[in-house]
């Protein structure tokens, strides 16, 4: 094989995972890892420090068109990304000790978990109709448009949800993905934040969370650049392609063809992480 | 129903000021992607172009590290001034994960203006994370 061959095969297999992952709301960066291990034979290392870079890529071009509807919440943002660039740098910093088997294994059972998480429907729960200290104190409570004015909404579960996205951070540093499923997960969940709240401020702070991680790869020689570069362009082109489409696409069948792939991709970590291929 | 803002005169002052931050943001993240895609390309295009008919070595099957000048932004920005494709590839990616950097820094900056002193630790709090990350591990 030669080099453009290999840098053409990246980019269409970044593009495709860039594509799926913004049609389906999961993000491409969970099946770079598996993509480039599995079927081009890239050493872990390098597939996640590409895979990281490729996260904030999306994450940042994704911006741009969220924060205009101004749902984003940026004290509650900056406030969880102390716990996510924590754990990411503490995930980042365990990537160098941890066997390789052991993060492919970590890796396909976030891979079934993301699978299952995708088919879920995901509920609204009741937003808190009550002020939480603790969110108060922080000033956390905000509003979000609606056709009808500005909405507002309290916050809560405030420890219960830096808890959590302290484990995203380490899962984002170790696995080089953006944890966008369990960053929003937290929000909607525990914090009870209205959905679009929840989805573009998750946004911002993958690519934050990212950063954190993505620094100490450079610095540790697994940012590979002619591997990064085709990685990076194919998820960006491709999940600014999928925003495009987006609006005729049917969610539903594209989230069941997304967790058939997760499933598998997932099953296939787990097989090399034991049997240490 | 849950209240909306009217009753609340300067939380709506704050959150006018906030969205305008976030817009500024939005396009700050927007270029620091679209710079990073073209830096890259600046060195991919020629290197592809010089080695693309080249076998590919065992090199990304096996983990050995990056060389030196490929790993420190400082060794990269001498490296890739020396014309270094590969290094001006990298000097793309490094620009890339500086934007959310950026980012930190202008809400930073956003915080500072605000008084919001308790956002102020909260943001210096990450950007020290940040830069311990991208400039403290030169081991």
């Amino acid at each position: 094989m030669t080099i453009a061959t290999l840098t053409a095969l990246l980019f269409i297999g970044s593009l495709a995972a860039g594509f799926l992952g913004s049609l389906t709301g999961m993000g491409g960066g969970v099946v770079i890892v598996p993509l480039l291990t599995i079927f081009m034979g890239v050493d872990l290392r390098y597939a996640v420090g590409a895979s990281l870079v490729s996260v904030i890529a999306t994450s940042s071009a994704a911006a741009a068109a969220y924060v205009k509807d101004g749902y984003t919440n940026i004290r509650i943002g900056m406030f969880l990304e102390g716990a996510t660039t924590m754990g990411a740098m503490a995930g980042a910093v365990l990537a160098a000790f941890v066997p390789v088997a052991a993060i492919s294994i970590v890796f396909g059972l976030v891979l079934l978990w993301s699978a299952y998480l995708s088919m879920r429907p995901r509920a609204e729960s009741s937003t808190s109709e009550l002020p939480d200290r603790l969110a108060t104190w922080l000033r956390l409570d905000s509003t979000y448009p609606t056709p009808d004015g500005p909405q507002a909404y309290h916050v809560r579960g405030v420890p219960g949800g830096y808890a959590i996205m302290l484990v995203a951070g380490i899962l984002s540093g170790l696995l080089g993905i953006g944890s966008g499923a369990l960053k929003v997960l937290a929000m909607d969940q525990v914090m009870r934040l209205p959905f679009k709240v929840s989805t573009t401020t998750s946004n911002f702070m993958i690519g934050v969370t990212a950063a954190a991680g993505a620094g100490i790869y450079l610095n540790r020689g697994y940012v590979d650049p002619t591997l990064a570069m085709p990685v990076m362009l194919g998820v960006l082109v491709g999940a600014l392609l999928g925003a495009k489409v987006l609006v005729g696409a049917k969610p539903r069948v594209l989230r069941i063809i997304f967790a058939v792939v997760l499933v598998a991709l997932g099953a296939q970590m787990i097989y090399h992480g034991v049997t240490g291929n | 129903m849950p209240k909306t803002t009217q009753d609340n005169p300067q939380r709506d002052q704050l959150l006018q000021r906030d969205q305008l931050v976030e817009r500024i943001i939005g396009h700050l993240l927007r270029v620091g992607v679209i710079a990073a895609a073209l830096v890259a390309l600046v060195g991919g295009v020629p290197y592809l172009l010089a080695h693309g008919g080249d076998r590919v070595g065992a090199d990304y099957r096996a983990f050995h590290g990056e060389p030196t000048d490929l790993k420190y932004i400082s060794d990269i920005v001498v490296a890739a001034r020396q014309l270094d494709k590969p290094a001006i590839i990298q000097l793309g990616l490094v620009i890339l994960i500086l934007t959310p950097v950026a980012r930190v820094a202008f809400t930073l900056f956003a915080f500072l203006l605000e008084r919001d002193w308790t956002y102020v630790i909260a943001t210096l709090f990450v950007l020290a994370i940040l830069v311990a990350g991208l400039f403290g591990f030169r081991l």
